[in-house]
Order: C-alpha cells, then structure tokens, then sequence
C-alpha cells in the first residue's frame, strides 16, 4: 500500500544541509501495525508527514495505493490526505472554539458531506469513542485522555486507510497512554495501517513491526 | 467545502473572538456612519437652502437698482454719472411685459409705530397688492393692501407685531401712527417664521405711494416679478432689461437677479460640498480597511496551529483562503450594516435638533457608503487570507 523509495528530505540550516531524510526505503503493506522509533531528530516525524503528504521529499518516489502521489498537485493531495489518512498527534490539536462533536465533524465539513449525514456519523463517533457527555463540551473543558479520544475520533470519521500517529500518548500518563492505545489497536483490528511513532519501548514492542531510525535512515527493521 | 460551512464556520470564528471582531466592526461602522451622517449633513443643508429659496416665490425675478459687475468699471463712473433710479414707472412698464405675471415694487425702511399707547420702531415694507402672491404670503385675518391706485391709508401688521401692539387680538380696525401718518389695520400676517434672514413676523406693510412720501423718496429698492412660467424665465429677464434700458435712456444700469440661477449656484455648490465631505468621510474607511487587514495578519497568525491542523486533516489552500476571505466579509458586512444604521440614527438626531434641517442621506451616499466598506474589507483580507493559505502545513502545526 506504501511505497517509498530513495526518499530524501534536506533542510538548509545556513550553510549547511540537513538530511532529515536519506534515501530511505520502505514499504508498508495494507493492515499492518508499524512501531517507528529512534532518538530525537533521527526524522521519525518527517518520515510520518511525507507518508501523510503533509511534506513534499526533495527526491525519491512515493507510490500510494498503487499511484504516485509525488506529483500530485496540493490540491489533489489536500484530497487524498482527508480520504485516506488519519494523523493523530502528541498536541491533539483541537480548534479550542470548537466543542468536541464540532471538532470530529471538521474532516466532514471539509468533504462536503450533507449535514444530515454528518450527524449521525458524528454521534456514531461519539458513542464508540464513549464521548458523548462530552459532546458538547470545549477541548479546555475536556482531560488529556478525552482531548486525544476526540481527535482520534475526528482521524477515523472519515475512515481513512492509514493512521498516522506521532507520539500520541507523549502527553499522557500511563494509565490514559494504554486506553488510548487500546482505541488505536482496535482500529488496526479492524484492518486500519497503524504507523505509530513512540519514544516508549514498551508501546513500540506492541506492534507486530519494528522501524529504528537514525540520522534520516532506517537502521533496523523487525517484524 | 460548501460555501454555506464556510461561511458558518467563518461565523464561529467572529462569534469566538469577540473583542477583535467588536473593534473591526466598530471601525468600520463609524467610518460607514461618518459617511451618511455627513452627507446627511451637506444634502440637508442643501434641501434646507432649496427649500428657502423656493419658499420666497415661485419663478421669481428681482430688479435692483445699480449694476453689479464684477470686471470693469461702472459705466455711468465712466461717464461721470450715478446710477439712475428705479422708479414705478419703471416697475409699471415692467408689469406690462407679456412674460410677467405680475410684480410687487418695494420699498423698505424704518419707522416709529404707535398705537395703543405703545412705541417701537418697526421695519416698514411699502408694497402693492401683488406682494402676497409673489412672495407666497398668507394672512391671519383680515385683508392686504387693495389693489389700484388711490388707495386708503391701509397697514397690514406681522404676527408679531400685531400681538406686541394689540395682545386681545382685536387688531383689526385699529388706528396706528407710523410716523407722522395715520393708518388703519386691515390685516395681519400669518406666522411665517424667518426666511432668507428676513423675519416677516416683525413687520408692517404699507401701500407703496405712502411708503415713498413716509419716507420722502420717489425710488424704489426692488421690484419683485413673478414670470407667467418657469420657461419664461430667461426670456422675461432679457425683456425687463431692455425695457429699462430704454426707460433709462439706453444706459444698462440695473440688476436682474432670477431665483432660479442663484438657487443652482447654492445647489451646485452644496452638492460640490457634500461630495467633498463623502470623500473625506470614504479615506476614514480606508483607515479601517487598514486595521481590518492588521487585525487579520494577527489572526493568522494566531491560528497557525488550527491552519496546520486544517491542512493535516485534508483542507487544501483554497478552502483555508476562503474561510479567512469570508471571516474578513463577515466582519465588513456586519461593520457595514451596523454603521448604516448608526449613520441613520445619527441623522435622526440631527434632524430632532435642527428641525428645519432635512438631514436625510441620500440613498447614493449610503449604498457608497457600504459598498466602500465592503470593498475595502475583501482588499484588506486578500493578503492574510493567502498568507494563511501559504502556510506550511509541517511548520505551522509543530508552532506552539
Ligand atoms: N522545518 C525544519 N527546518 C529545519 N530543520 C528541520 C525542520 N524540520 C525538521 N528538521 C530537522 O530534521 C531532522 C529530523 O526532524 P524530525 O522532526 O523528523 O525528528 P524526529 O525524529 O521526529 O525527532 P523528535 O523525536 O524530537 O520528534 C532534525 O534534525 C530537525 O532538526
Ligand atoms: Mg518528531
């Protein structure tokens, strides 16, 4: 389903070049539960918004689903980012003026599916993620747990393929971090691709496959 | 995207940060307001002077003695001569002219009045019969001067006059002394107010022959003529000077002043002002545009994050343009109408005030208005709107 190959990210940092990503390839089939893990600036988040098109490589071909999206106008990859991908982030990232049930209904809104519709896939949302006496409440008045439910909620309304998850238990305690991966391994039993970047071991251990980075390559890789 | 969860969304965004969009809109709504309340202003001002004009007569012509020029020297200082006098003849062979409708001769000056053991000095009109239709007089009780030759030794009192002199209101009849002369009441004036800084209410009119022997002259200050109609205009002033010409043994020495062309000059010139105005009151909303686009750059600012976010989750550069676009407008339109509405009570003010003035805003002036403020609006929120368009997607969502 993910194909990468020869991708390179560099950033220019004055007069010095920095490879966030170098030549990396890999390849993530439909369905699987990928760990990425690696120490601080080894480009683990790179990794993830390039596979999330949020990043464009400098070089290299990304093959998704068969396609190449590499060439793929903004637009267009605007349009397959809100159908097949779902990030999920360490900060949540909420609209703080939006209650929770406005917040999941976002990715909707922006596909232009009916109002009629949007209500009842919202309150489906709510109800599996047990947020619905918090539908209408304001990220501020919700716990760290609640906030990262409602954003894993707003991630899947749209069913996309893939999740993308970058940290999504670094703000959490230990307790809420395991509830939230339990929702995000339920959605890889139900066939979701779940590419999961974690500083945890613990965490990274759970998935049936294993990516170590450092300095913007892929050193291990375990299944 | 649709357009209608775009501008919802826009809405909430309004809604969410009330004091920014509160000062927006407020300066955008004084500018509106500034707009037609200034033209209220000037447009008023105008109607009132049209207003007053028109209230002096219909279609009316004034002959005064003298020639107004503004080049050159007076003909007869040329000559060595002073201008001649305009006389009732002149105003007789003046009445005779096929476009004139009818004429009033007037003469004014100033008079000791006594009567029921009161003494005041009073301006005196002398006048004929026609001076109440001319002028759109209208009486109280009573009649005005009768009309011919010979006539008696009539008075006719403004309403002030005559209820300083004969409080009971039994004006009528009475014996009045102007002056060395006798007279007797035959009428009172309606209330007419001031017009034309002329207060008609502190008056007394008299027939012309006495005012000129009350007064020991055989000139006269003005003769007031009415054309049969308003395309007679032109033509009756061409007519009148040349009779007097002639009657002035070929010496062009008198004035002919018709209200119609003073009144487009006020008209002309109020209408130059108000414009002036509307401008001036226009380069305030650009002022507001300004902040509007200020206030906007902080927003995007502001929202880095929740742009990251949008873009993560599948917004492309068009749909986050237009809700910033469409915030922008929210802003401006609701700016727009409430500054209207300002405006309009601001004009309602004026005009519980100054009752005389019409202070009302042309409907131009309001629709620029508006129109200015929504333009300068949807200006001022193109370059945020790109900016928060351009945004990169990685960069603004790892901003904290
Ligand atoms: N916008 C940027 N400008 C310059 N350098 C960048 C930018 N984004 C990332 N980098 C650099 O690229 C490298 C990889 O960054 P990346 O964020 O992918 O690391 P990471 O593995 O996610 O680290 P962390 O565990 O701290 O999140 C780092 O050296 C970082 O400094
Ligand atoms: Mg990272």
């Amino acid at each position: 389903m993910i194909h990468l190959a020869e991708i390179t990210r560099k950033f220019q940092m004055g007069d010095q070049a920095v490879y966030a990503l170098d030549k990396v390839d890999l390849n993530i089939a439909a369905g699987e539960y990928v760990s990425i893990m690696g120490p601080s600036g080894s480009g683990k988040s790179t990794l993830l918004n390039i596979i999330g098109l949020l990043d464009r490589p400098d070089s290299g071909c990304y093959e998704l689903d068969g396609k190449n999206v590499t060439e793929l106008s903004e637009t267009e990859q605007a349009r397959v980012r809100r159908k097949k991908i779902g990030f999920v982030f360490q900060a949540f990232h909420l609209v703080p003026r939006l209650t929770a049930a406005e917040n999941i209904e976002l990715p909707l809104i922006l596909n232009g599916t009916p109002p009629v519709e949007r209500q009842t896939l919202v309150a489906e949302a709510l109800q599996a993620f047990d947020l619905q006496s918090r539908a209408q409440h304001r990220p501020a008045e919700l716990s760290g747990g609640q906030r990262q439910r409602v954003a894993i909620a707003r991630a899947t309304i749209l069913q996309p393929s893939a999740i993308l998850a970058d940290e999504p238990t670094g703000n959490l305690d230990h307790v809420i971090g395991a509830e939230v991966m339990m929702l995000l391994e339920n959605l890889h039993h139900a066939g979701t691709t779940l590419i999961m970047v974690t500083h945890d071991r613990e965490l990274g251990a759970r998935a049936r496959r294993h990516i170590g980075m450092r300095d913007g390559k892929i050193v291990t890789d375990v299944s | 995207m649709t357009l209608q969860d775009a501008m919802l969304l826009s809405l909430r965004s309004v809604a969410s940060y009330r004091v920014r969009s509160l000062l927006i809109i407020l300066a955008m709504a004084f500018g509106v307001a500034a707009v037609v309340v200034l033209t209220a202003l000037g447009d008023g001002a105008r109607r009132y002077v049209a207003n007053q004009f028109s209230s002096i007569g219909t279609n009316l012509i004034i002959v005064l003695p003298g020639r107004a020029e503004t080049t050159g020297a007076f003909p007869g200082a040329v000559m060595g001569q002073t201008p001649r006098d305009l006389t009732l003849k002149d105003a007789q062979l003046v009445g005779r002219l096929a476009q004139v409708k009818r004429y009033a001769p007037l003469n004014i000056g100033v008079a000791e009045l006594s009567a029921a053991n009161r003494l005041r000095e009073v301006t005196v009109l002398g006048s004929s019969a026609d001076l109440i239709p001319i002028r759109h007089m209208t009486l109280a009780q009573g009649s005005f001067l009768a009309h011919g030759s010979g006539h008696s030794a009539q008075i006719v009192l403004g309403a002030k006059m005559a209820s300083d002199f004969f409080p009971e209101g039994k004006a009528i009849g009475q014996r009045i002394r102007l002056g060395e002369m006798r007279f007797l009441v035959s009428g009172v004036l309606a209330a007419q107010g001031e017009s034309m800084g002329f207060n008609t209410d502190e008056i007394v009119i008299i027939p012309i022959d006495y005012a000129q022997t009350l007064f020991n002259t055989s000139s006269l200050f003005r003769i007031l003529v009415e054309a049969k109609s308003r395309r007679d205009i032109p033509s009756a002033k061409l007519a009148i000077l040349d009779t007097l010409k002639q009657s002035h043994d070929g010496e062009e020495d008198i004035t002919v002043i018709t209200q119609d062309a003073v009144l487009a000059t006020f008209d002309r010139i109020l209408r130059a002002l108000t414009l002036a105005v509307a401008g001036i009151a226009a380069i305030s909303l650009t002022v507001a545009g300004i902040l509007v686009m200020n206030v906007m750059l902080v927003a995007v600012n502001q929202r880095t994050a929740e742009i990251g976010l949008l873009k993560a989750i599948g917004a492309d550069a068009a749909d986050i343009r237009r809700l910033f676009f469409i915030e922008a407008l929210w802003l401006s339109m609701a700016g727009a109408i409430f500054g209207f509405l300002l405006g309009q009570f601001g004009s309602l003010l004026l005009r519980l005030a100054y009752p005389q003035l019409p202070a009302w805003a042309p409907v131009w002036a309001s629709l620029a208005g508006i129109l200015v403020a929504l333009v300068t609006g949807i200006l001022a929120s193109l370059l945020p709107a790109n900016r928060a368009a351009k945004l990169d997607a990685v960069k603004a969502l790892s901003r904290k």
